[in-house]
């Protein structure tokens, strides 16, 4: 069935599979579908009453939990976008998110609460609150919602009529002019990606899909709205376990996962470190990557390891979700050296190769990857200019400038060459050099910022090339700490490198190209 | 190896490694690494792989944890209790 708009999905699913379990965490219980959606309810009923209605945002910053995923359906049924954040992200940064886009409710866990309200305070920002003591499987958010009914009951409302227009949820990714910006996306964005993934996956309730992404990132989409519609079983990926290929292994089989989802920078990690020889992994038939390059020599040697199940390489940035993909062949032939290509356009996604000038050019040529469709975003949350430039001009379709350098091969897949702007892709994060620029500028001590990534086949290493105010060279560890206080983690650079000065081009601005070479 | 070879050690494997360029004085026994960034999830690996290998020591995927792991008095109090 088409899907309409996402909060239905799970309401569908739990008349028809009412006693199965919607969401299992690690440690902390699980939750069934019908005390998913009574929970979700429930939580539409309160932001109802708190003023909440269709237009509004609402965020979320907690651990990935049923609490999480019942807040989501919670605020796509009271008719609002969610707007979800990083919980281990400093709470500056996501102050800036919440405040950016004006959100009307944020529901937080408490252990964030206090030093998000010192960052809203600093922004004269003062949304309202709905503050749950912990998480896990729902029970803190059922208890907080109990907490405020004692004091007013909350009236039972319907949920928002189905649009495919309405916002669904605001992404925040890294920005280049140094702060996070928001991608929207509407339920009808989402929608036809969700009915792609039926087509292709054909997921069912006996299906066991992983959840390693975390929810501020596209990639969890799939994750949760592909298991909910089909009344699969989402098992959450605890974040620090998500990034130990040595304890992931031996999970993943016991929780007998069928279908596995994430960047394949874990997947290289598991294939190195997890043994994975020694567990049993005959219930997975799925292995679906996105949001980087796969080295090929650790793809080989995944797939050597993980014989049977299919492997399929999703392409597509958070703008327009997944807009090719390609699936692996059985056999890679021992010689081939190259990464798998990103594969042919998704149906619902129409592709265009141009030019620097946006023209189109000739089959086989390279160019910039454009995609036109619905599943194409609405725009940059209060963005207008970034917008603009986001599409190409002049034309009748909304064609979505993806900044990634292709070629179509002659077997009409398309092959990821690079990218035409300062963006990189690590371990399936969005990261903007820019960003990390501007957070150096604002140490105290640093005169010139430049910060380069040079990705090889182990990894992509960010370099920073800094100069000081008085020329002395700066604590290493102390530089790291700054930044890990104002970026999150995987935006910290990896090396440092100071200069007396940053080498310039003959118009005075820093030569990216020199700095490159000096690796 | 007694606990000052293996945080001489350790220290030398970690400066080179995570920290080229740095001044040794400023990686000190309780700078904490995992929390701020100077060891990511896949240098934990890698400092797992080579206390196994310099120490002869087996550590368990459990036991790479950021209780054992953040500091150089970490790191050497857990690699001496594993070689009792």
């Amino acid at each position: 069935m088409a899907t309409s708009v996402l909060h239905q999905l799970l309401d569908i699913s739990a008349s028809r599979f009412p006693d199965r379990v919607a969401v299992e965490e690690a440690e902390s219980g699980s939750i069934r579908y019908h005390e998913l959606a009574r929970l979700s309810d429930r939580l539409r009923d309160r932001l109802r009453g708190m003023g909440v209605g269709s237009g509004d945002r609402v965020g979320i910053c907690m651990r990935k939990s049923g609490d999480a995923v019942a807040s989501i359906f919670g605020v796509m049924k009271a008719g609002a976008a969610y707007v979800p954040a990083d919980p281990t992200a400093p709470a500056q940064r996501n102050a800036f998110i919440f405040h950016n886009c004006a959100v009307k409710v944020l529901i937080v866990e408490a252990r964030l609460a206090e030093a998000l309200e010192l960052e809203f305070s600093k922004l004269g920002f003062t949304p309202q609150m709905i503050v749950l003591e912990g998480t896990g499987a729902g029970v803190p958010l059922t208890k907080a919602l109990d907490r405020l009914d004692a004091v007013s009951l909350a009236s039972s409302v319907p949920s928002a009529a189905p649009d495919p227009s309405h916002l669904a949820y605001i992404l925040y990714t890294s920005g280049s002019t140094g702060r996070p910006k928001g991608v929207m996306l509407s339920q009808g964005n989402a929608a036809c990606f969700i009915d792609w993934c039926s087509d292709v996956f054909q997921p069912n309730e006996h299906d066991r899909f992983s959840s390693h992404a975390p929810f501020h990132f596209d990639l969890s989409i799939l994750d949760i709205y592909v298991s909910l519609k089909h009344g699969a079983t989402l098992v959450l990926v605890e974040e620090q376990l998500g990034k130990e290929p040595g304890r992931l292994a031996p999970w993943i089989a016991e929780k007998r996962l069928t279908v596995w989802y994430s960047a394949p920078s874990i997947l290289s990690l598991l294939a190195q470190f997890g043994k994975l020889d020694q567990h049993n992994y005959s219930s997975l038939r799925l292995v679906l990557f996105a949001g980087e390059v796969f080295p090929i020599k650790y793809l080989k040697l995944l797939k050597s390891l993980w014989l049977h199940p299919r492997y399929f390489n999703l392409y597509g940035p958070t703008e327009t979700n997944v807009c090719t993909f390609y699936e692996v062949p059985h056999l890679i032939p021992e010689s081939q050296t190259e990464p798998v290509p990103i594969g042919k356009a998704c149906p619902h996604c129409e592709p265009l190769v141009v030019n620097e000038g946006g023209t189109e050019v000739a089959q086989g040529a390279e160019g910039e990857l454009c995609i036109a469709g619905p599943s194409v975003l609405e725009g940059y949350w209060n963005l207008p200019e970034n917008t603009a430039k986001a599409f190409l001009p002049g034309c009748d379709s909304r064609w979505y400038r993806t900044g990634d350098i292709v070629v179509e091969l002659p077997d009409g897949n398309y092959k990821f060459l690079g990218r035409r702007d300062r963006m990189i892709k690590k371990r399936g994060y969005r990261i903007e050099l820019g960003e990390i620029e501007m957070a150096l500028y604002r140490h105290p001590a640093i005169k010139e910022a430049a910060v380069l990534a040079f990705p090889d086949d182990d990894g992509v290493p960010i370099k920073a090339f800094t100069s000081t105010r008085n020329g002395s060279k700066l604590s290493i560890i102390e530089l790291k700490r700054f930044c890990s206080e104002n970026l999150p983690l995987y935006m910290v650079p990896d090396l440092f490198c100071f200069l007396e000065s940053l080498p310039k081009t003959s118009t005075d601005k820093i030569d990216y190209q020199k700095l490159k070479s000096m690796k | 190896m007694n606990t000052q070879d293996i945080k001489t050690t350790l220290k030398t494997f970690i400066l080179n490694e995570y920290l080229p360029g740095e001044d040794p004085a400023a990686l000190t026994d309780t700078t904490p690494l995992m929390t701020t960034g100077i060891l990511d999830s896949i240098a934990v690996l890698k400092v797992v792989t080579f206390l196994e290998d310099q120490f002869h020591i087996t550590i368990e995927p459990h036991e790479a944890v950021v209780e054992n792991l953040n500091t150089l008095s970490d790191i050497e109090r857990f690699v001496t209790s594993k070689q009792v």
